[in-house]
């Protein structure tokens, strides 16, 4: 970089940084000051923000091993985790679960819509590759990014059509486009105050089936890669498609196994957040798409870890900013904190690596 | 109202289906809302059969996509209803009304749409037959509308906006309402008492069931922005201590964050100025999921709809919503007759602001009768110059403003998963 573009870079940082500070009440003493009144609210929101982290993560997976392997920023990733979640809800309505049912008798339900929305997604997500993407694999890359969004319009009217048959699946409320509630199944129990410690914090059962799922799948994906010989034929075809061709790898093969994880991640945080939230919507795989994108070219696309790593810090950024800034204000740190990591690292976080994308 | 919600979600069910089993039989005479949803279709084939055929239309600007489509079909409903009456003529048969729908939503947005608002009102205004519109629902549509319907001398009374800057000088922004008014005569009026009153007695209401604390959240639109400061107002000075004010991100996943910085402060009321379509749910839902179940939850007429209850579930069980009137079922004498010949004409329970479409287009008809031929500025004056007008909500005018000059209001309360009146409130502006 030259020096005058280093200038005007910083110049723009620094302005970035003045304009957002005062507006956005970056008040660093008021702050102190709220930490140190309440500590136990910091763990609060730290633990809030690692969940929420945990969810946008598992999404973020999607995007980075599908870009680790095709270089293509799969736009329909955050939609086709919107049709998990109403395919869970699907499956919850078929078996007339009600909302606030006992834990224990709805535990089978839930692992039955897990297998079905990471089914439907990663079969969907298949469809996609084989008619949307693979077609495209040799022209220029903006064809399947083009691609990608065309069918992330499809998902989205799919969802809203899905919405809409309220005749045939009475759960999905009056309206297509309204939000519908999912059933809430994991208690509200706190386990901290159940185990005895006296505490201002409170850690329901519902948050720590969340999270032990979502870490389950990363913990997951990272042995499958790491130690199976499908993964390792996965890296191969990351670092070189061709070589990984001559040594006798089945790259399309791959590559389907690939969107096959990919759509049943996607799946699995679609049912994760309808069980967490409680709330479903249409659009709501745009916003989430966004942020996980976010995280993953946080993270450093193409890195499982990093996306790992930029789904978690994503997560602690917003629920800090809505305690100690503003809530209106919590995008424009998360991506303005995006902004700042691809000025000093344009590469991501741990994006260095890029011989071994995978 | 808890037997006829349900007959109404039938009902919006069984339409959508026969509206899915036949192509789109449109009957406005050109479909202005070109929207990709699967909804625009039952939303105009659904309802009433609603024709464009006469000498001068009525032209309805509502969002009949989305969430807000169970309001706006009773409001379509009962201004054909109030053109039923009069057999679609007025002036002793000479004039003939049509009425044609538009529909201001996208199914993109899920709801109104700026860029839609405006190409239908140009629509509308191109129109020469048109002398009268009845909308729009949402304020932040009408702040577009007004300006360009103003220009072509068009009336336009609303039956649900209630942001008070529209009309009303000193409690928007700096120069409003003028500036919605570019020709310098008023065209817009309304039938329902604006959010300065609401706010009022949300505020009253939230003092008689008891609150000390309140939060106030706002969604950041105009309505639900303009409501919350209203109410910010009168709070403080019954007394209420504000411990906080935030706007809300209307597409945020959850708001858990937000709700644990609230749950700190230890408020017993939260005040939502928005809508259900911004989220109103989500919030409910998160403010239980982090342990606030003794804290009330109270919010204006933009949530006081079944989506919100779709959206939020059981835990929408106890929250608050205000009303700028009289929920039809609670009507009396006229307003009584009205409701007993909408329910047994379209067979199902009119939604809140029913009664208002109905009274909208009663004040249109009787300005047709008086004028007695198309011209759009006579209209637009007669209009403007209801008084004593005998209503379904009791008689009243429009004041310089063009403003309702009713106050009754109500309050209700989500009860076994229906809204159920809970009572009427006081909505003299506590200054």
């Amino acid at each position: 970089m030259k020096q005058w573009q280093k200038i005007v870079l910083y110049l723009m940082v620094g302005y970035f940084i003045l304009l957002l500070g005062p507006v956005a009440g970056l008040d660093l003493p008021r702050i102190a000051q709220d930490i140190a009144r309440s500590p136990s609210l910091l763990v609060t929101q730290l633990l809030v923000g690692l969940i929420n982290g945990a969810i946008i993560a598992v999404i973020a997976l999607g995007y980075t091993l599908v870009y680790g392997i095709i270089e293509l920023i799969n736009f329909a990733h955050g939609d086709l985790y919107m049709l998990g979640g109403f395919a869970a809800l699907t499956v919850m309505g078929a078996l007339g679960v009600q909302d606030g049912a006992p834990f224990v008798s709805s535990i089978l339900p839930m692992l039955l819509a897990l297998i079905v929305a990471a089914g439907f997604c990663a079969g969907l997500n298949i469809l996609t590759e084989r008619y949307a993407y693979r077609p495209l694999r040799n022209a220029p890359r903006l064809a399947p990014l083009i691609s990608a969004i065309g069918v992330s319009f499809i998902f989205q009217n799919l969802g809203l059509f899905w919405g809409g048959l309220r005749s045939f699946i009475p759960i999905m409320g009056n309206t297509a486009a309204a939000p519908k509630s999912f059933p809430d199944l994991l208690p509200r129990i706190n386990i901290l105050a159940a185990m005895g410690i006296q505490s201002k914090v409170e850690f329901t059962v519902k948050d720590l089936v969340v999270l032990v799922v979502a870490v389950g799948l990363m913990i997951g994906l990272n042995l499958f890669i790491q130690r199976t010989s499908a993964g390792k034929a996965m890296r191969a075809v990351a670092q070189n498609r061709d070589a990984a061709r001559i040594v006798g790898i089945n790259v399309d093969q791959i590559i389907v196994l690939t969107f096959l994880i990919g759509g049943a991640l996607a799946g699995s945080a679609g049912l994760l957040v309808g069980l967490y939230n409680n709330t479903i919507v249409f659009t709501m795989g745009f916003t989430a798409g966004l942020r996980a994108f976010t995280a993953a070219v946080l993270g450093g696309i193409g890195n499982i870890t990093g996306a790992m790593l930029g789904g978690i810090l994503i997560g602690l950024l917003s629920a800090l900013s809505d305690q100690y800034l503003s809530s209106r204000w919590t995008d424009a740190w998360v991506f303005g904190v995006l902004v700042l990591i691809l000025v000093f690292r344009p590469s991501g976080l741990l994006g260095e690596n890029l011989q071994e994308k995978v | 109202m808890k037997a006829s919600l349900k007959q109404f979600a039938l009902m919006l069910g069984l339409l959508s289906m026969a509206a899915s089993c036949t192509p789109t039989p449109t009957t406005t005479a050109e479909s202005p809302a070109a929207t990709a949803s699967p909804e625009a279709s039952p939303a105009v084939a659904s309802g009433p059969a609603i024709s464009t055929d006469g000498d001068v239309i009525i032209a309805s600007s509502l969002p009949m996509t989305g969430s807000s489509l169970g309001q706006t079909q009773t409001i379509v409903n009962s201004i054909q209803l109030a053109l039923d009456e009069v057999n679609s003529t007025v002036c002793d048969g000479k004039l003939k009304v049509g009425f044609q729908t538009f529909d201001d939503a996208t199914a993109a947005a899920g709801k109104w749409d700026p860029a839609q608002v405006t190409a239908n009102s140009n629509t509308i205004v191109a129109n020469d037959k048109i002398v009268a519109v009845i909308g729009t629902f949402n304020s932040g549509a009408a702040k577009l509308a007004i300006p360009i319907f103003n220009q072509g001398s068009l009336a336009m009374v609303s039956p649900a906006n209630t942001y008070p800057g529209l009309t009303k000088p000193g409690t928007g922004e700096k120069g409003e309402p003028d500036t919605y008014y570019p020709n310098g005569k008023r065209n817009y009026a309304r039938v329902v008492p604006a959010d300065d009153l609401q706010g009022a007695a949300g505020a009253n209401w939230s003092k008689t069931l008891g609150a000390q604390k309140v939060y106030i959240l706002d969604d950041q639109e105009l309505y639900g922005k303009g409501l919350a400061d209203v109410y910010e107002k009168d709070a403080k000075t019954l007394g209420l201590e504000v411990v906080g004010r935030e706007g809300i991100n209307p597409k945020a996943a959850d708001y858990r964050a937000l709700m644990n910085k609230i749950k700190d402060l230890g408020p017993d009321l939260i005040y939502f100025g928005g809508i259900t379509q911004n989220n109103a749910g989500q919030l409910v839902k998160d403010m239980r999921n982090v342990g606030m179940t003794d804290v009330k939850f109270m919010g204006p007429d933009g949530i006081n709809e079944q989506a919100l209850i779709d959206a939020a579930g059981k835990d929408s069980e106890g929250v608050y919503a205000t009303f700028g009137g009289i929920p039809p079922k609670e009507l009396t004498g006229k307003g009584k007759e009205w409701y007993d010949a909408y329910k047994a004409k379209f067979n199902s329970e009119p939604e809140p602001y029913a009664a208002y479409g109905y009274e909208a287009a009663q004040v249109v008809l009787q300005a047709l009768g008086k004028v007695c031929e198309g011209n759009r500025d006579a209209v637009r004056e007669t209009v403007m110059a209801t008084k004593d007008f005998p209503g379904l909500l009791g008689t009243w005018s429009f004041d310089a403003n063009g403003d309702t000059t009713i106050t009754k209001m109500s309050g209700s309360e989500v009860k076994d998963g229906k809204w159920v009146f809970a009572e009427t409130l006081d909505a003299k502006v506590g200054k």
